[in-house]
């Protein structure tokens, strides 16, 4: 058989035992339950406040925001965590000694990552939806555009976070992408709506995909009405479709040369240093 | 770079051939404005073992990273497998195979597992005489982990650790084994075991198998052949045999006569002890011959290498003696 299909396919088995692996960890496990608690002790604290100039819940509409939030954080963050560590331990180090490993390794990767953002998505859909009233959840229209957005998000984020996982070198490092992310998720009216903020630090935030994938979700979940109140009074969708695939297009050709780059310099003797250098860090 | 395929290079000191797992002319390495590597020559047929010797920073670990197409060279022909290894592409990675030091990875998996998904892999290089990927049980069983086979990596001692490396480095069954401090952390059981699966995969499987090691007796059990690398340049190569012979020759003679000891160096110590025995007969007691040890000639050479290195010169004398 064609070594690229075999490899294609391991990589997905891969995934497939990872996620196992990892669903069987009690440490990954409360990190999938964790931000289901904080979203139910949030939309707890928010009973009773409604959307400005509505009579909506605001723990509504919080709610979809922070399932596209997930899928941002998941594919920016994670990826990038997990590539750093990877590479610190030597996985990838063992996937470039392996005929076609780097493509194994990385559909194995995009294979976990997705799923997990997916599953993680339902972990905190389902629970909420005995703290709120007023979602669409038996529109078919709703899942159709909850599920597009999902997977564009996915392609948008997924690649920049390999690059972004390719460039930091040292895992302490991922705190300088954490911080910005923090305040990335400040501006993009995740928890409450931005139209209030100045013009300019809308426009900062409509730079990146954070705020296209909270507003991709409250257009999914959300009545229709409820658009009144986001910028321009629209869910925007074409909008949505061109800054995420802007994204989208931009990591998938950054990706593969930066990937390519990082892969090219992993050698024996570059692992041992890291870990020598984890080690006195330890110390 | 093209010298390799000319055909005059059928006359030089390495005929190109296809039993030549590995051939190395004039390896250079700098980083920067500093020579790691000043010239290394190094070849290797099928199913030999290799052993590349040297004190830290000789430049053992760029070698390697070298041939196994890790690291880029700055000049030099270098033929691993028939291949320029800074151009080598995925079948000729599936015919090598890679033991590293300092793996932690894949904690979380099961060892079967781990072997049968990195096997995978393999399968489309199978051939008619290299059947690829190594079964997961056979493979388990060569390197003693039958009985860990369900438990997580991570629950592995030191030493089982070491083995799954070796097994993943031979699960596809290579035709080239680069080995690096294998055996660092076995107790002398694995040791043992270890050392008759390195003679089973070169005597067996032809499997030609380059390894570094600080171990010099581990050099001498598992070596056909020792190259000792100081300086950025081979500085000697042999068999253990020949290493050991190449350092001045002398033998030590310790006896007793009288309650007295004795201790001569001799280089023919044969003919010494005939004529010691003819002047005192059975007055000699506690007669002991001591041949120059593999240890003791690495001692020399490398001390040589680094006295003659801030001298200059002198480890180019050693050099060709090796050649010679």
């Amino acid at each position: 058989m064609n070594p690229t299909t075999v490899a294609v396919r391991a990589g997905f088995r891969r995934g497939m035992i990872e996620l196992r692996n990892s669903f069987t960890n009690s440490q990954d496990v409360w990190g999938y339950v964790f931000p289901t608690l904080v979203l139910l002790v949030t939309i707890f604290f928010m009973r009773g406040a409604t959307v400005p100039g509505t009579d909506f819940s605001l723990g509504a509409r919080t709610l979809p925001s922070v399932l596209g939030m997930g899928l941002a954080f998941g594919g920016l963050i994670t990826l990038a965590q997990q590539l750093v560590v990877e590479r610190e331990d030597g996985t990838l180090l063992r996937a470039k000694a392996t005929p076609n490993g780097m493509l194994g390794y990385l559909v194995g990767k995009l294979t976990l990552m997705s799923t997990v953002a997916l599953v993680s998505m339902l972990i905190q859909l389902v629970p909420s939806l005995f703290l709120v009233d007023g979602l669409r959840l038996t529109s078919a229209g709703a899942w159709l555009t909850l599920l597009w957005v999902a997977v564009l998000g996915l392609v948008a984020t997924l690649p920049i976070g390999a690059v972004i996982g390719s460039l930091i070198e040292n895992p302490r490092n991922l705190g300088l992408v954490m911080l910005p992310m923090m305040g990335l998720i400040a501006l993009s009216g995740i928890f409450y709506p931005i139209n209030g903020y100045p013009g300019w630090l809308q426009a900062v935030a409509q730079v990146f995909p954070i705020y296209w994938l909270g507003l991709g979700m409250r257009s999914a979940l959300l009545p229709d009405a409820l658009a009144a109140v986001e910028i321009d009074g629209s869910w925007r969708h074409l909008e949505t479709l061109g800054v995420l695939g802007a994204w989208a297009v931009l990591g998938l050709v950054l990706a593969p040369v930066v990937l390519r780059r990082m892969a090219r310099r992993e050698s024996g003797s570059r692992v041992a240093a890291r870990r020598e250098r984890a080690m006195q860090q330890v110390i | 770079m093209t010298a390799v395929e000319l055909p005059e290079s059928a006359a030089g000191p390495h005929p190109p051939d296809e039993d030549l797992v590995l051939d190395v002319r004039d390896l250079r390495m700098r980083y920067g404005t500093v020579d790691v590597l000043h010239g290394v020559d190094l070849t290797a047929r099928r199913g030999e073992v290799l052993a590349l010797l040297g004190p830290n920073g000789a430049g053992k670990t760029t070698t390697i990273e070298i041939l196994e197409g890790f690291r880029m060279r700055s000049a030099g022909d270098v033929r691993v497998l028939g291949v320029d290894p800074g151009r080598g592409d995925e079948r000729w990675r599936a015919r090598m195979g890679v033991v590293l030091q300092s793996w932690r990875d894949h904690g979380r998996w099961r060892v079967q597992e781990l072997l049968a998904h990195l096997g995978d892999f393999y399968a489309p290089y199978s051939t008619d005489r290299v059947r690829r990927p190594w079964p997961v049980t056979e493979l388990l069983d060569a390197v003693g982990l039958t009985q860990h086979a369900r438990k997580r990596v991570s629950r592995l001692s030191g030493g089982q650790r070491r083995r799954l490396d070796v097994a993943v480095g031979i699960v596809g069954r290579p035709e080239l084994l680069f080995l690096d401090e294998p055996t660092v952390g076995f107790d002398p059981a694995a040791r043992r075991e270890f050392h008759e699966l390195v003679h089973r995969l070169a005597d067996l499987d032809d499997t030609t198998i380059l390894l570094t090691t600080h171990d010099l007796d581990e050099a001498e059990k598992l070596a056909d052949r020792i190259l000792i690398l100081a300086g950025g340049r081979i500085i000697a190569e042999g068999t253990p045999d020949e290493l050991s012979r190449r350092i001045s020759g002398n033998a030590e003679i310790r006896w007793t006569r009288d309650g007295e000891r004795f201790v001569h160096s001799a280089t023919d110590a044969t003919a010494f002890l005939r004529g010691l025995f003819r002047q005192y007969g059975d007055e000699v007691q506690e007669l002991e011959v001591r041949r120059p040890s593999l240890e003791d000639a690495y001692m020399a050479l490398v001390y040589e290498q680094e006295s003659g290195a801030r001298e200059g010169g002198a480890a180019r004398v050693w050099q060709q003696g090796s050649q010679g």
